[in-house]
């Protein structure tokens, strides 16, 4: 696995986010556990991951051992034990899309972000960051569009028909996106 | 007049709560709410199973327990039953296999645990297991008690198919100070994990990274460090938790097994002790449901090395000069009689352990009657319960001792022996089994002084042997042979299962040959002894020490519960457990 970077202090969680914890724990009386993945799912969506930390915290708010939440992280793809790029590539390697090249456009996006996908493995090392922060890659199984194949979501957004050399526009969609962003803040 | 029906077999059953079950074509009886694993262990077949322990809740993810079994049809709007001549219903079986772990018996229900659709499901569930298991028993120390093992050579197909890589999981984790776990050889039956959750109630063990790798494991920062942790080795099927003290010490097939109890405190847990060469290698718990259920303490099941430690006795001791040498058994004995025998009245004292049996604490009232001594006095040892099975009270025959020296205040007794020896009033002491300078007694180097004669009776080389003109070199809880009584009342049996090392005799054959010394008739061994202490006592007049059964006899109640035993009977009464 690779070193966590800077942990995450989820004990600084904004008031909003904590409040909305509450809210999701108070709706399980009877089994606070009920609550585990939407209090996973919030803080994953502040953090981009789940930390060590956010682990013993989740485990300390719902009255569990943190190995009973441990069992819930590491069992969902979905959610992250260590940080993810700015953009996270999931692209999809079940039959339809790997027969359509799915495989070639991982390749191609390694390459135009200088990761080097070798250091791929499916179950210690599934998530590959390029060294600036701004994109990770990761296999995925079926994304439920077969007949789009190649597919690829780019965080929640979802592209079809993508084959390699489209690669490199997809990049570019989103870098035009983030300085539309950054110019209008 | 109406003909009276004659009553059905399920109409005679659900009289008595019991429901008829068809198991390879006979037909049983048995309670509701049983589970159809349990029921056909009773009928005298056994299933294979892994996951499914009687004590603990039945998630039913192993598979391996798989029968064929079948219901009567569901009658058609208008149909009448048809019965055959027994009066059951016809079974229609169903095409696939059930997990009898988790099925209840239910009214005409029908098993075949024989039959090809079952032998291909054990067979299939045992290649699949097979599959990422190292296959290297010789070098696995769970070798000879292995429930994979045992399962492949009987349900197994002989061979395995299987050529690609096998998983590769972490190898020799340290998860406990007693506990060592190899998650290759784990075959995810979860049985620790449920046992750390609903018994232990310390839920430390869990399954990450479910699917391929699944791995057992606790989480990084935590250990599996309950005092009732080793249970999970118990439980444990494959050699995937082993613990750290027996591991690679002893192949189990050269061990001999005596049923026993533990000593370390009043609840009497039912032991098995396993043996091999006059040397204890381990101690596990033995099933008493009104005991101590399948379980342990580690505390108490790891202690019992200083049986065969640096300070044990093996030949006893006589005092010449200001050092000890060792002298023959008879020599001893005979000094120790003789000292007792001449001292004047009132001056003599015995300390009599709580942790002797009924039979050597008969022999000791004996041997006191016969020296004219009045001054009989035993430590009492108090700690806490810990709401499981350990007993506030850490003496193993406490009640024994109060039945058979009479009702006390043993506090008071000991502490007016204390300041009779300080007062020079007793001059003459011999005590059986005790450290008279362990905190829990209170004596003091000086208070040893001011004796003429002190001899110990013990195994260990402690204190007061320092002190003593004569150490009886005694014997430990798994050589001796003989009864106790628990706190709750309950008459158990100890098993001989070694002899005392060297010249070290046991206890009762020291009280003995004490009293044979002293000129008096000695019982010819321990049964005869329990003999004629039953005779004296109303309570056990029907009974014998070998007719005393392996799970004990309640004698009477005092009130005591313990704790783990209540939960567990409450689990059984609301159906979580088959118990």
């Amino acid at each position: 696995m690779p070193p966590n970077p800077k942990p995450a202090t989820p004990l600084d969680l904004p008031d909003e986010l904590r409040q909305k914890i509450d809210a999701i724990v108070s709706r399980y009386p009877e089994s606070p556990r009920a609550a585990v993945l939407m209090v996973l799912h919030s803080l994953q969506g502040r953090f981009g991951y789940i930390s060590e930390d956010g682990i013993r915290w989740t485990a300390e708010r719902l009255g569990l051992e943190p190995v009973k939440v441990l069992e819930v992280v590491s069992f969902y793809p979905g959610f992250h034990q260590h940080p993810v790029g700015r953009l996270h590539f999931r692209v999809c390697r079940t039959l339809s899309c790997a027969m359509a090249g799915s495989i070639e456009l991982m390749e191609k996006l390694c390459e135009l972000k200088g990761i080097d996908i070798k250091a791929m493995h499916g179950h210690r090392n599934p998530v590959l960051v390029s060294d600036d922060g701004e994109v990770s890659v990761e296999y995925a199984e079926c994304l439920a569009a077969c007949g789009f194949a190649p597919v690829c979501m780019v965080n929640h957004d979802t592209h079809e028909h993508l084959t390699a050399d489209k690669a490199a526009d997809l990049l570019g969609q989103y870098r035009a996106k983030s300085g539309e962003t950054s110019a209008a803040h | 007049m109406p003909v009276e029906e004659a009553l059905l077999p399920k109409d005679l059953a659900a009289a008595e709560g019991m429901v008829n079950v068809q198991i390879n074509g006979v037909w049983h009886r048995f309670p509701k709410g049983t589970r159809l694993i349990e029921a056909i262990g009773k009928s005298g077949d056994e299933v294979p199973h892994y996951c499914y322990h009687p004590k603990l809740s039945s998630p039913g993810n192993c598979r391996m327990c798989m029968v064929e079994i079948g219901m009567p049809a569901r009658l058609a709007p208008g149909a009448e039953p048809t019965y055959d001549d027994e009066g059951y219903l016809p079974i229609q079986w169903m095409p696939r296999p059930a997990i009898s772990c988790a099925t209840m018996v239910s009214e005409n229900l029908g098993v075949r645990t024989k039959s090809t659709l079952v032998e291909e499901a054990r067979h299939g569930v045992m290649e699949f297991l097979l599959a990422n298991h190292p296959l290297d028993c010789p070098i696995c120390d769970q070798a000879g008690e292995c429930r994979l093992q045992e399962f492949a050579v009987g349900h197994g197909r002989g061979g395995s198919r299987f050529v690609e890589q096998k998983t590769k999981k972490p190898k020799n984790v340290d998860i406990g100070p007693r506990i060592r776990l190899d998650d290759e050889r784990c075959i995810m039956c979860s049985r620790c994990i449920r046992f750390m959750d609903e018994v232990a109630m310390d839920p430390v063990l869990g399954f990450s990274e479910r699917g391929g790798y699944t791995t057992l494991g606790v989480h990084p920062g935590r250990k599996l460090d309950h005092n009732y942790g080793l249970n999970t080795v118990d439980i444990c099927p494959v050699g995937a938790l082993t613990c750290n003290d027996f591991r690679f010490q002893m192949r189990v097939w050269f061990l001999k097994e005596t049923p026993s109890i533990d000593t370390n405190c009043g609840t009497g847990i039912n032991t098995v002790i396993w043996t091999r060469n006059d040397q204890v290698y381990r101690i596990t718990p033995r099933e008493n449901n009104d005991v101590n259920s399948c379980w342990m303490p580690d505390s108490h099941r790891l202690n019992f090395h200083y049986l065969h430690g640096q300070h044990r006795l093996t030949s006893s001791l006589v005092r010449d000069g200001d050092h000890h040498r060792s002298a023959p058994s008879h020599n001893a004995a005979g000094k120790v009689a003789s000292a007792l025998k001449s001292a004047p009245k009132g001056t003599a004292a015995l300390v009599v352990s709580s942790r002797l049996t009924n039979e050597e604490m008969f022999l000791a009232k004996r041997l006191a009657e016969k020296c004219g001594i009045s001054a009989i006095a035993t430590v009492p040892r108090e700690g806490e319960a810990d709401d499981y099975l350990v007993a506030a009270d850490r003496n193993p025959n406490t009640q024994g001792f109060l039945r058979i020296f009479g009702d006390q205040d043993r506090a008071a007794t000991l502490q007016s022996l204390r300041d009779d020896v300080r007062s020079g009033k007793i001059r003459t002491l011999l005590t059986l089994q005790e450290d008279l300078l362990a905190p829990e007694a209170g004596f003091t180097q000086d208070d040893l002084e001011k004796l003429d004669f002190l001899a110990s009776l013990h195994l260990l080389d402690n204190g007061t042997a320092a002190a003593a003109d004569v150490v009886l070199a005694g014997s430990g809880f798994p050589e001796n042979r003989g009864s106790m009584i628990n706190v709750t009342g309950r008459l158990q049996r100890l098993n001989r299962a070694i002899n005392p090392p060297g010249e070290a005799l046991t206890n009762w054959e020291w009280l003995a040959t004490l009293l044979r010394e002293t000129g008096a008739d000695v019982f010819d061994g321990e049964a005869a002894a329990f003999k004629a202490l039953a005779a004296s006592d109303e309570l056990w007049q029907d009974l014998t020490l070998a007719r005393i059964p392996d799970n004990g006899i309640q004698l009477y109640e005092t009130g005591i519960k313990i704790p783990l035993v209540e939960r567990e009977r409450e689990r059984i009464a609301r159906g979580e457990i088959n118990g």
